[in-house]
């Protein structure tokens, strides 16, 4: 591959990451793609690096090999909030919400990468600060309207169930407008009723917003129904990609997930 | 005897010259329109944010829904059935269908689809309104078995994205189509809404039918208009400043009465909510001037304040109890018509500021001039509760075969053993058998395609209501219980379970409760636990527990339920007393048909389906095993086998 513009039908690139940790190589030479509308599954048995790949295109973690191209643009040594505000959103394995705070306050600080009011105008609040916060407001309500939260917009989220708080993180990461939203295992913990509802709203994103994601999930029906293309993880490399059906069939994603002796 | 009622001779309403007849709802609305113009006619919460609807919009949309319904060819009595939460746009698709001389038919948005199905192809309905993915589904799954269907409407199209059924279309193309055949010929409306008259049928509306089978009573315009007339004349206070918030299902004559007819009557504003889980907070938002509700929303929150106060500390507690206890000693004075003494009444005026309205601001009625109960009644012990806040609670009686309300409560006069008198124009008698017979100009034209039911329920302009009920001295209907569900002990005894169920309902942990003896030498009673608090009275009490079934069956929990049952007991005559019970191991529920829609026992249903546990009860088992199928979503079935224990309760 060339150092040229990355094809205009890519999202992103990220190009032979190798991330170690003092010796650990945690992230082997891996590359994967996503294209525009593209829903990515990275599935893998635990500690395969699949966090850590997330990790790496959010910027939490700097890879010591490779670059990251990110709608055209390299952001291999950008940091995370400047990620952020090119358009990468992202939900956490492990909620982190702002627990004292209330469901659309959480949401709203989604909005706070697209707020251009400052320190004097905010001071003075009626105006151009109260027009955008009703802007924002709005917006972050259709989001509530789109998870389906109503009842609990007042809710403080630390009072929540949480599969409710696993929508609210969802809800702040959509209120950021990503380009490109990061899902890491948005599912797990969930009631099958609640898995039920989150996967219709990630249908939902990618059918009618077609809004690019990455989606880390553990239950294979979920990722193998939901995901357009999966790359299968272990120990650090990628050992297969391709369209669900392939991958569930793939010699070395069964020998990774089931162990050698059973495949022979 | 048959008690003549207490005839109040109304006021002239309509002037002599009368303009123009606004005998029919869409005549009404346009009327309002001019009358009111801008003024506030509906006010829906979406995104957080309560939106108005004024008059002259609600025209707007009504007339745009009659065109478009028109040019998809619905005709002079074409059915419509909308299946959806209370909202405006049930509303616009009911008058803009009567507009043009059809019927709007509502029905409860959490039927199941095989009941839906049932519904609509028995109505032979042609167009279906859909307010979501949810009922969408439904209606789509059952096209098979609905051949007059040649319409789905669809107001929210979310989810839907891939649907592509020939028979689908948006509310919005619907209303866009409409809008632009009105500008083509704007007098059309006018004319169709002049051919209307009020002997039409306006509505179908499905009757609980705790025996069988739902069945559809129709309602003509005159049906509706006289009723509301009639009952305003004892409920003159109602005015086009008030509020009022319809979040009951459309379905329910209730709301045809207030958010339809006497909205078209008086104007208040109609405020609907944001979802039905927003309700209870929206409805805190309006605080509305009135409310009229069904006795399981009194009863709901009735619990809720019990809960949040066994929650509160000791002293707090020891106040509101001391509260009311005043309250609750004063109210039974007024009952009997005793007075009040000046001491009592101004300990309540205290009681009103520091206790009672806090809690009633909590509930959102603080500004409620009267609260109504309709549907199934509610225990004297609720009305104590609420009356002794300083709610003004009363209650309603009427079927929906006569559009609603037969009798009300007067003002002054509210005796809560009693159904209230009858309202004007309202005649109410008892049968030689004991069943309340009522006549008015609101009784209905019958039952839709069922000649057979109707002959029963309409002899000679009376209408059998099939309730068992006596009138006292004062000319109040009381009404013990469904003339079917009397129950007869062995030793001839008639006894009204209903009565004591709702005793037992009224403590916090019992949900529901069912008597049985039939023929029996005693009573027995199956109760549900109610899963909220009896789940916070275990942990309380350091119980730990897993599911409902296996809350119902703990110990303690049972021990708690023999304690109630006990104290109910002591409150009842002897020959009305249980002596056995159980804690069934699920809750009673209208998916499995023990329930209707509006949460009144099946009684027939559910003897049938706990035979052989009422054959345990009264063989004296001390345990039974039931076998229970449980069937998922995703159709899947599994198999349970929970124990449940009989219990004695000492007489």
């Amino acid at each position: 591959m060339g150092r040229d513009t990355p094809a205009l039908d890519t999202i992103l690139i990220a190009e032979k990451i190798t991330l170690r940790f003092s010796g650990v190589r945690a992230i082997d030479d891996l590359s994967l793609s996503l294209r525009p509308g593209e829903l990515l599954g990275i599935i893998g048995p635990n500690g395969a690096g699949k966090t850590s790949v997330l990790n790496c295109i959010n910027g939490f973690y700097h890879p010591q090999g490779g670059r990251i191209i990110f709608a055209g643009r390299d952001i291999t040594h950008l940091p995370p909030h400047l990620r952020a505000k090119a358009g990468l959103a992202r939900t956490f394995q492990n909620i982190a919400l702002y627990p004292g705070m209330s469901v659309l306050a959480n949401i709203m600080s989604g909005r706070v990468i697209h707020m251009r009011a400052n320190v004097v105008t905010n001071g003075i609040y009626w105006g151009p600060a109260e027009r955008e916060l009703l802007e924002h407001r709005a917006r972050a309500e259709e989001i509530v309207d789109f998870l389906e939260m109503e009842e609990h917009r007042s809710h403080r989220v630390a009072e929540l169930p949480y599969g409710v708080q696993k929508k609210v993180e969802l809800g702040r990461a959509l209120a950021m407008e990503p380009k490109l939203l990061l899902l890491d295992e948005p599912m797990a913990g969930m009631s099958a009723d609640e898995k039920a509802d989150m996967a219709r709203y990630i249908l939902e994103l990618r059918e009618v917003r077609r809004l690019p994601m990455i989606l880390i999930e553990h239950d294979m029906g979920v990722v193998m129904d939901l995901c357009d293309r999966l790359v299968a993880m272990d120990y650090g490399k990628k050992i297969a990609e391709g369209p669900p059906d392939e991958i569930q069939r793939h010699p070395d994603v069964l020998r990774a997930y089931l162990g050698e002796a059973t495949v022979a | 005897m048959s008690a003549q009622a207490i005839l109040e001779r109304p006021m002239v309403v309509v002037p002599a010259a009368a303009v123009e007849r606004l005998d029919t709802f869409p005549k009404r609305l346009r009327h309002n329109a001019e009358r009111f113009g801008d003024r506030v006619a509906f006010r829906e919460k979406e995104f957080g944010i309560w939106h108005e609807i004024t008059w002259r919009q609600y025209l707007d949309h009504v007339r745009a829904c009659a065109h478009g319904l028109y040019a998809l060819g619905l005709r002079r009595g074409d059915i419509i059935t909308l299946i959806g939460d209370n909202r405006p746009e049930l509303y616009y698709l009911a008058m803009g269908a009567q507009a043009i001389g059809a019927i709007s038919c509502g029905m409860y948005q959490d039927s199941l689809a095989e009941q839906l199905a049932q519904l609509i192809d028995f109505a032979g309905a042609r167009f279906v309104f859909c307010e979501d993915q949810e009922q969408t589904d439904k209606i789509v799954e059952m096209e098979g078995r609905l051949p007059t269907v040649e319409r789905i409407i669809v107001e929210d199209w979310r989810g839907m994205w891939r649907y592509n059924h020939p028979k689908l279309l948006a509310y919005s193309n619907l209303e866009a189509m409409g809008r632009e055949a009105d500008s083509r010929s704007p007098d059309w409306f006018d004319e169709m809404v002049a051919e209307g008259s009020g002997d039409d049928v306006a509505i179908l509306c499905q009757t609980s039918g705790t025996t069988a089978m739902p069945k559809l009573a129709m309602l003509s315009h005159d049906n509706l208009l006289t009723q509301g007339d009639n009952f305003r004349i004892f409920e003159r206070h109602i005015s086009e400043r008030d509020e009022f918030v319809g979040y009951l299902p459309f379905a329910w004559i209730g709301e045809q009465m207030f958010s339809f007819t006497l909205h078209q009557q008086i104007g208040f504003t109609v405020n609907f909510p944001e979802e039905p889980d927003t309700a209870q907070r929206d409805f805190r938002e309006i605080g509305p001037h009135f409310t009229f509700a069904p006795a399981r929303i009194y009863e709901g929150l009735h619990s809720q304040v019990t809960v949040r106060i066994l929650d509160a500390g000791r002293i707090r507690r020891g106040i509101y109890n001391a509260a009311m206890r005043t309250g609750i000693r004063a109210v039974e004075l007024e009952a009997d018509g005793k007075p009040v003494p000046w001491v009592l009444r101004l300990a309540r005026v205290l009681w009103y500021w520091t206790v009672y309205r806090p809690i009633l601001d909590k509930i959102g009625m603080t500004r409620m001039r009267v609260a109504w109960n309709g549907g199934a009644s509610l225990g004297p012990d609720y009305h104590k509760f609420f009356r002794a806040m300083g709610l003004n609670l009363k209650q309603i009686y009427g079927q929906t075969e006569i559009a609603g309300i037969s009798c009300v409560h007067r003002d002054g006069q509210v005796r809560f053993w009693t159904m209230g008198a009858p309202i004007a124009h309202t005649e109410v008698r008892l049968s030689d058998e004991g069943e309340i017979l009522e006549r008015s100009p609101s009784v209905f034209l019958g039952y839709y395609r069922n000649h057979e039911a109707t002959a029963r329920s309409l002899r000679d302009g009376w209408l059998y209501s099939g309730d068992y009920g006596a009138l006292d001295a004062s000319g109040d209907v009381i009404m013990f219980d469904r003339m079917g569900d009397m129950l007869q002990k062995a030793d001839g005894t008639r006894v009204a379970p209903r009565v004591i169920e709702d005793m037992l309902k009224f403590t916090p942990y019992i949900s529901e409760a069912m008597v049985v003896g039939e023929g029996q030498p005693h009573l027995a009673a199956i109760l549900n636990i109610d899963m909220r608090n009896a789940g916070k009275w275990a942990e309380d009490h350091d119980l730990a527990y897993t599911s409902y079934t296996d809350l119902s069956q703990k110990p303690a929990i049972v021990d708690l339920l023999r304690r109630l049952v006990r104290e109910t007991n002591a409150r009842l005559q002897p020959e009305w007393r249980i002596r056995r019970f159980v804690s069934l191991y699920k809750e009673f529920h209208p998916d499995d048909e023990e329930m209707t829609r509006t949460r009144k026992l099946r009684r027939g249903h559910i003897t049938e389906r706990y035979r052989d546990l009422i054959t345990a009860i009264y063989g004296g088992a001390s345990q039974f095993q039931a076998v229970v199928t449980i069937r998922y979503e995703d159709g899947r079935t599994a198999e349970m086998r929970p124990v449940v224990q009989i219990l004695d309760v000492d007489v």
